[in-house]
């Protein structure tokens, strides 16, 4: 248990420093290492495929490609946009009401009592397929297809004027 | 678990960083040799006989030449940049099986330092983790040149691991394990996964090539074009680091490939071989098997470095998207026939 809550300081640690950080490339490192911080929380709960996937699709792709926009963008201090106060009042507002549902939606969990998995090795390669390909294979399928249809349309978007070049 | 498996899980761990470090030096060597060899000339041949020291005094150079840090650069992420690098090449040996159990006296000590049951998706999430020390190093550099580089291998890490994946997954419709242990027992005697997986084999050999940014993939240290590349502001050991993960990277694919598609420790004959020296010899036996696939595919690596000429950047994106994904996903496709109709 201790484990957990050093690993659970360490997310909640990084994930400040992502949004207090000056700098936009090192608040994408303290991202990774956020990252990092929930593969270690999947291995804890012995959810092994879970967390090598999410090390290799997260950490090893998407924040790849997060560093890499944000090497070629180079934000500076001078062209970074100014917000207008009546922006931080709304952001502060939305903020607070979300932290609320969040808090709500948390204390109506009962996390007080520890959760006694039925079968601990549920989260292994064996079990999770069997798992995905039987009792929940529609949604599976369903979200599959979601990621199709992004990926098509995220190409549209990209080659919108091959007619007119 | 006992003091003893500690103490030899321990000594496992040391035995093969030093191996890891001692193959990747002499892989230094090796390709200025060779390259000496296909280019009919001597090669390194002052320090020791033969040249032999040449590894020792470079290491030594490293060490001794002055330490520079850009003024503009970022100080922590510049030192971090060659260290992460180097630790990715280093922890990918972990899962590798070197060899079958062995007994020592009464103990039973498996060549492995962990089997995981993921474990080739570990070093999937090794190998994608590498391109930071790259990125990292490239962007706190603050040079033009060494940004373009770590730009490139980002992107061509990012393209080659796709079809990399995809060339895995038709393997492992084949095996039905993520364990390089169970994958490699599987290959037992001569029942290699390349004689099941030619196609899939030779996209990741390709796609190896280019997570190791070697040649004809080099293009993030391209110095017709790009001076250095990622490594342009390094000097002393941080650019050692550099340099030597690269080799070190090589070695650990090498054995990866190794043991997924060339049986790994196992060889034809291997049972006659147990039966006539015992349990301590025989895997012994194995692991010189295993050390020779290795051995074999450095120089594979060192021989297209010298023989084949640089791609152009859009070659290397052609080749990646038009021609591997494609040629990968009709192989996934071919294997999934061939399991449900023939096999």
């Amino acid at each position: 248990m201790s484990t957990f809550y050093f690993i659970a300081f360490l997310s909640v640690f990084f994930s400040i420093l992502v949004i207090t950080a000056k700098n936009p490339v090192h608040s994408i490192l303290y991202l990774i290492l956020t990252f990092f911080t929930f593969t270690v929380h999947y291995i804890l709960m012995n959810a092994q495929f879970l967390a090598v996937v999410n090390f290799i699709v997260y950490m090893g792709a998407i924040l790849v490609l997060f560093l890499y926009t944000l090497m070629l963008i180079n934000l500076n201090k001078e062209s970074e946009p100014r917000k207008s106060n009546l922006v931080k009042i709304v952001g502060v507002i939305a903020g607070a009401c979300f932290l609320a549902v969040i808090v709500a939606a948390t204390k109506t969990l009962g996390t007080s009592q520890p959760v006694v998995l039925n079968n601990p090795g549920l989260g292994l390669v064996k079990n999770l397929g069997k798992i995905l390909f039987n009792e929940y294979l529609l949604p599976f399928e369903i979200s599959s297809v979601l990621l199709l249809s992004a990926m098509v349309g995220a190409v549209l978007l990209a080659t919108k004027d091959t007619k007119t070049a | 678990m006992e003091v003893a498996d500690i103490v030899i899980k321990f000594v496992l761990i040391v035995i093969i960083f030093a191996i890891s470090l001692v193959v990747a030096m002499y892989s230094t060597y090796a390709e200025r040799k060779i390259a000496a060899f296909f280019q009919d000339r001597i090669g390194p041949n002052r320090a020791g006989p033969w040249g032999i020291l040449q590894p020792l005094a470079d290491g030594g150079k490293m060490f001794l030449k002055e330490e520079i840090i850009p003024t503009n650069a970022s100080p922590f992420l510049f030192i971090a940049g060659p260290s992460l690098a180097i630790l990715t090449a280093c922890i990918g040996s972990a899962v590798i099986p070197w060899g079958q159990t062995i007994t020592i006296g009464t103990h039973v000590v498996p060549l492995q330092v962990t089997d995981i049951n993921v474990g080739i998706l570990y070093i999937f999430g090794v190998v994608s983790l590498g391109v930071y020390g790259v990125m990292i190093g490239g962007w706190a550099s603050n040079n033009k040149y060494s940004l373009l580089g770590a730009i490139r291998a980002a992107s061509q890490n990012i393209s080659y691991e796709i079809s990399m994946g995809l060339s895995i997954i038709a393997l492992l419709m084949v095996t039905g394990t993520l364990s390089l242990k169970e994958i490699a027992e599987q290959q037992h005697g001569w029942h290699w996964n390349v004689l099941y997986q030619p196609v899939g084999f030779i996209l990741f050999i390709v796609c190896a090539f280019a997570e190791t940014n070697r040649t004809p993939f080099d293009l993030p240290e391209c110095e017709t074009e790009l001076v250095g590349g990622y490594h342009t502001e390094y000097s002393s050991m941080k650019l050692g680091f550099y340099l030597f993960a690269e080799y070190i990277n090589m070695f650990i694919s090498s054995a990866v490939m190794a043991t997924l598609y060339w049986g790994g420790y196992n060889y034809p004959g291997m049972d006659w071989v147990l039966a006539h020296t015992g349990p301590t010899i025989a895997p012994l036996l194995g692991v010189a098997v295993m050390f020779t696939k290795v051995f074999l595919f450095i120089f594979f690596f060192m021989w297209v470095r010298w023989t084949i000429p640089r791609f152009r950047y859009d070659q290397l994106m052609d080749l990646g998207w038009k021609i591997l994904i494609p040629l990968a996903i009709a192989n996934i496709i071919a294997t999934g026939i061939w399991i449900t109709f023939i096999k």
